[in-house]
């Protein structure tokens, strides 16, 4: 009996090395593992062993069950493994196809850029002021010491509704509002804003435009103070190389008055077209607020002392994006709007 | 102001420094020169000749045969094409080897047979401005004064070894509208002394008063005038060296009288009129202000109808001269004058402004009146003037001015104390210091014990009143790279944004990010477009006009955003963009007022359009055109960001420029009760067309309510233990029925244990009936602290169905 246990090993384990297909090693199992298979047939003769004998051939049947069983599943993995790997190559798709991409829209370029100075300010403890885009001549200049028939009222044609008033030329009469609403008390500000002058639209004016202005007042302002925030201003957002330089200048509401330059990023000062060989470039107004000013806000200046500045935002964009006319933020065209959709 | 370079050198030594190194050092203190601008285009080897003999050219009718000679003792003969060219005439003569402005080369030639060795040369030619030049001398060669000599480089005679500095001046320092002015500022920059040159008067013995009185009617626009007379004079032309400095200035010459009140003009600043005495009535000058209706010849030929706040110069009856702005024709310096009244005032700046601006005559001569001349350079200049014109057009000055002055200039001084400088400043400078600037600076001083500066300020600087001036003139002085570098000294002040500016900011990055372009457009309009969306653009205010517009279309202030939108979307489509989904968030301006009296009410706002395709087709995605529930859930989105809402809800309107079937109106729950503060909606299609535009629907709100309603601080919300119940509904009833009053119903009717009501099927068809819809509710249901039992949900919900069935005669879909 023994023989014919170990003759079946045989020759199954013979027949399954054959086998190409899941149906076949099937067929296989129930052939010789089967309830009326080949094993089963030859264990039935074992009620007519001897005690002895019995155990000794029902290890052996064990054994060449485990044997075949084994071969079986090394097999079944071996096909069920091909099988997968066949379902899956069916399931290949094009990867280069375009995905369905979630939607980008574009914060428009000029409140970008807007942000991004608020936010250099708002971390040097400045708080943000608004004001009315109309105002009366009054805040736009009397207060800010450009009595009427001043000269240098020339410097900025203004669109006026009546006599007395006008679209804004600048967010400076923000300052005066501000000096009034704080009745003495210590200010540090930024006033973000539209602006209006007269001049003919070209690559480079444009009618309408955006001023970012500061105002700080306290005690012992120096200007050495403005030159300093001026240039953490400067490196943050220029970068931490940057440089800046003053030149003096005229401001009716600033004494001392300066035009400020950064060191051109581009070139990183040595000259080049965006800085036309100069290695610096002109982006800020500023001084030291005027005593006729701080005296018209309700502030005394034996008492305090502060500063202004100035920047235009269109001017920094151009700079920043390297945009060559000014316009483009004004028609809004999509295809221009799209290329600041990302960080 | 152009100013030249040699000009500025015979006040101060300019040795060491270049064009561009002084135009450096200037612009670094703080006056800004634009350009250097040599004199010289490109000349060399041109030097003056003399025409010994002019004839035709054998072959050409045009050209001549000249002799010249050019002091080399060998002649040269030159062809030469101009009309003008004649025997015994002084020219410059480009010789064999000369190079001209435009890279031009001269070389021996051939001119129809008649050898050329060499040019004479016009103007133009040698690279001067011929606008600056009389006609004649314009149209053919130059023709040299007499007594030039020959062989002398032309450079030199006609000044091109000189630069010329134009400085762009900020409207305090006009001081520096003078070279003398020009030559103190560069003297303070260098520490280098400034010599004026003392004028040398040729008097004659009879006293000037004899000959001029004067007198001020109009003391609050004539501060000072005075008045010299010059008698004999012959008129002629300047000698080259005054007309070289004009020209360089950019002035023309005239005559040596008319050039040398322009040269103290440009030298000291000061204008001056030089009048034809003997056309001035008795000597008689009154200056006054016009009368109504009084009418007067100007220089250039011009009949000017004056105005009563226009400031003239008169002989007692007649205007003569427009006072600082231009002369009367009828007392013109002409050939055939021969006695002069000169004129020094200083007239009020604004007067002489507004005058210029009105007639549009801004002249070298209002420019620095407007900006208030120097009043210790009125006498001065005068005597310089006389002395000039003695000088170069003969004559002999009458003794002693005739002047009155209305109001005499004081000495201005100013106190400062060193202590107030460098706490200012933020610099430690010593008393020295401070005391070298005020003497480089020509400032007159005295220092206290306690180093306080009493400082004398000279007239000529009127920017000067304030401690602070001086404190600016000592920083520029010192150099602005000097003052150090120093953070704010004191409290620590927190930064923030306010609350309407971080929800714009919110809304912005929210709006972004699904896909919406944010765009800024003009706030200047045409008066059509604020006529658009009443609803939106105020039915009972009206738009705010400019009153000088500078076109038609940029007239008015925008009254909406979407009329502005539609003009983007128009913009876009034309350039194929045909697809967009755009927003702005900005001000829109409203008045009840005809004529403002007070400012006009700013409303922020909030709008959007959208316009063709929001999802472009794709491979894996079909095309999907906008439609009234995109723009809708745009708002929707917004209200969900700030948190309200709840406090939003939305009924049909029917404005005007909207679809009448497809706009609702959004309405707000405020503490003043239901507000409607915007609508959204199809644009009309009649404006769809006009505008070109596919379906396009837009939306536009008020931002201040929102201002105050949102951004409550967030509260957690335990999140539920208990499960709930969902119950799906569907029922038939008449269209006309809208869907969201079904909603309300279910929330009136289920009370708190309806945790969501949401619609998730609508549609009709023949199977309903005509005018039948059928829509389905999904109902959930939700007790906070147990579970809902089926019998309590199966009767609340019964309660809600019966609710709809009798209220819209609404059937159940089983």
């Amino acid at each position: 009996m023994k023989e014919r246990l170990e003759a079946l090993r045989g020759e199954a384990l013979q027949e399954l090395q054959q086998v190409d297909n899941p149906q076949v090693l099937n067929d296989l199992r129930v052939k010789y593992l089967g309830k009326k298979g080949a094993l089963t047939e030859i264990l039935r003769g074992m009620g007519g062993l001897s005690a002895e004998e019995r155990p000794i051939i029902g290890q052996v049947g064990n054994d060449v069950r485990a044997a075949i069983e084994a071969v079986i599943e090394e097999k079944q993995a071996i096909f069920q493994q091909a099988e997968t790997e066949a379902r899956l190559r069916g399931e290949t798709i094009d990867v280069t196809l375009p995905g369905k991409a979630l939607p980008t829209g574009a914060v428009h370029p000029l409140n970008k850029v807007a942000q991004e100075i608020e936010d250099i300010f708002i971390g040097l403890g400045y708080t943000i002021a608004e004001g009315p885009e109309v105002e009366t001549d009054y805040y736009n200049f009397e207060a800010l010491n450009l009595p009427k028939n001043h000269p240098a009222r020339d410097m900025q044609d203004s669109f006026y509704i009546t006599d007395d008033i006008l679209m804004r030329t600048q967010t400076s009469p923000v300052q005066v509002r501000t000096m009034q609403a704080m009745k003495g008390k210590p200010i540090k500000v930024i006033c973000p804003g539209k602006v209006y002058r007269r001049d003919d639209d070209d690559a480079t004016h444009s009618f309408q435009f955006n001023q970012i202005e500061g105002l700080v007042i306290a005690p012992n302002i120096r200007m050495s103070d403005l030159k300093g925030t001026l240039l953490q201003f400067a490196q943050q957002m220029f970068g931490s190389q940057t440089q800046i330089r003053l030149r003096p200048s005229f401001f009716p509401f600033t004494e001392p008055s300066a035009e400020v330059d950064v060191s051109c990023a581009q070139c990183g000062g040595h000259g080049c077209r965006m800085c036309k060989q100069t290695g610096w470039l002109e982006i800020l107004g500023c001084g030291m607020v005027h005593p006729r000013v701080l005296e018209m806000g309700g502030y005394d200046p034996n008492e305090v002392s502060g500063f202004a500045f100035g920047m235009g935002v269109e001017r920094i964009a151009l700079l920043k994006y390297g945009i060559d006319d000014i316009r483009h933020f004004y028609t809004n065209d999509l295809r221009f709007l799209q290329q600041f959709a990302r960080m | 102001m152009k100013i030249s370079y040699q000009w500025l050198n015979e006040y101060i030594d300019l040795s060491g420094f270049t064009g561009a190194e002084l135009a450096e050092k200037m612009t670094r203190g703080g006056i800004e020169i634009d350009e250097v601008e040599s004199r010289n285009k490109g000349v060399t080897g041109v030097v003056v000749g003399y025409v010994k003999s002019r004839e035709k050219h054998p072959d050409a009718d045009k050209l001549n045969v000249c002799k010249v000679d050019v002091g080399t003792g060998e002649e040269l003969q030159i062809v030469c094409g101009a009309k003008n060219v004649d025997a015994g005439q002084l020219v410059p003569v480009a010789t064999v080897g000369a190079k001209l402005p435009g890279d031009l080369h001269i070389k021996r030639a051939k001119l129809r047979g008649v050898e050329s060795q060499g040019m004479i040369c016009s103007a133009k030619e040698l690279g001067i401005n011929d606008k600056l030049l009389p006609k004649e001398q314009q149209e053919g060669i130059l023709v040299l004064p007499p007594h030039t000599v020959i062989g002398t480089p032309i450079e030199g005679v006609l000044g091109l070894n000189d630069e010329v500095l134009e400085l762009d001046l900020t409207p305090n320092r006009s001081d520096c509208l003078s070279v003398i002015g020009t030559a103190y500022e560069i003297g303070a920059l260098t520490g280098r002394e400034v010599r004026i040159p003392e004028p040398a008067i040729a008097h004659a013995s009879e006293r000037t008063d004899s000959h001029v009185q004067v007198t001020i009617s109009a003391p609050e626009q004539c501060f000072h005038y005075s008045a010299r007379y010059i008698k004999g004079v012959k008129i002629g032309e300047s000698p080259l060296w005054l007309q070289n400095r004009l020209i360089a200035a950019g002035i023309r010459p005239i005559n040596n009288v008319v050039d040398v009140t322009n040269f103290v003009l440009l030298e000291y600043g000061q204008p001056l009129h030089a009048f034809d005495a003997d056309q001035v009535k008795s000597g008689r000058i009154d200056v006054r202000l016009a009368h109504e209706g009084e009418t007067m010849l100007t220089l250039d030929d011009q009949e000017r109808r004056l105005e009563p706040h226009m400031l003239v110069i008169t002989d007692g009856e007649k205007p003569i001269a427009l006072a600082g702005v231009m002369g009367g024709a009828n007392s013109e310096v002409t050939g055939d004058t021969v006695n002069i009244l000169l004129e020094s005032a200083r007239f009020d700046g604004g007067t002489v402004r507004k005058t210029s601006r009105q007639f549009g005559l801004r002249s070298e001569s209002s420019i620095r009146f407007e900006k208030e001349v120097d009043p210790g350079r009125v006498i001065p200049a005068l005597n310089r003037a006389a002395a000039l014109i003695t000088e170069l057009a003969g004559g002999l000055a009458t003794e002693g001015i005739v002047e009155v002055t209305t109001a005499p200039a004081k000495q201005q001084v100013v106190e400062v104390a060193l202590a107030k400088i460098n706490r200012y400043l933020g610099t430690s400078l010593s008393s020295l210091e401070v005391q070298t600037i005020m003497n480089r600076l020509s400032f007159g001083y005295s220092v206290s014990e306690e180093d306080v500066f009493q400082v004398e300020v000279p007239s000529r600087r009127g920017d000067i009143s304030y401690d602070v001036d001086l404190i600016e003139e000592v920083a520029r002085l010192y150099g602005y790279d000097n003052i150090p570098t120093t953070p704010i000294f004191g409290d620590v002040t927190p930064g923030a944004l306010t609350k309407p500016q971080a929800i714009r900011r919110e809304l912005r990055k929210r709006l972004t990010d699904a896909g919406l372009h944010e765009v800024i457009s003009y706030s200047f309009t045409g008066p059509e477009r604020t006529q658009l969306f009443p609803a939106l653009s105020g039915e009972s205010t009206k738009a705010v006009k400019l009153s000088m517009p500078m076109s038609e279309e940029r007239s008015v202030l925008r009254t909406t955003l979407i009329a502005q939108l539609l003009e983007t979307a128009a913009y876009n489509r034309n350039r194929k963009n045909e697809s967009a989904v755009i927003f702005e968030i900005g001000s829109v301006f409203h008045t009840e007022e005809e004529k403002l009296t007070r400012l006009p009410q700013e409303k922020h706002r909030f709008a959007a359009l959208l316009t063709g395709n929001r999802v472009e087709p794709q491979w894996n995605r079909k095309a999907a055109a906008v439609d009234f529930y995109d723009a809708k859930g745009v708002l929707e989105t917004v209200f969900a960001v700030l948190g309200i809402t709840d406090k939003v809800s939305y009924a049909a309107a029917q404005p005007e420029h909207f679809h009448p079937g497809r706009t609702a109106a959004v309405q707000l729950e405020t503490e003043h009760g239901t507000e409607v503060i915007g609508y959204v909606g199809q644009l009309h299609p009649t404006l769809q067309l006009e505008s070109d535009l596919a379906d396009t629907y837009v939306l536009e709100i008020e931002l201040a309510p929102l201002y105050q309603l949102a951004g409550d601080e967030i509260v957690y919300k335990a999140l539920p233990r208990y499960p709930a119940m969902q119950r799906d509904i569907a029922v038939v009833l008449d269209m006309g029925v809208p869907a969201g009053e079904l909603t309300a119903l279910a929330w009136q009717t289920a009370g708190e244990l309806l945790e969501s009501v949401r619609v998730f099927d609508v549609f009709t068809g023949e199977k309903l009936g005509a005018g039948k819809k059928s829509v389905a509710l999904s109902l959930v249901y939700r007790h906070a602290e147990r579970t809902l039992t089926d019998e309590e949900v199966t009767e609340l919900h019964g309660k809600v169905v019966a609710g709809l069935e009798q209220s819209f005669a609404a059937e159940l879909r089983k």
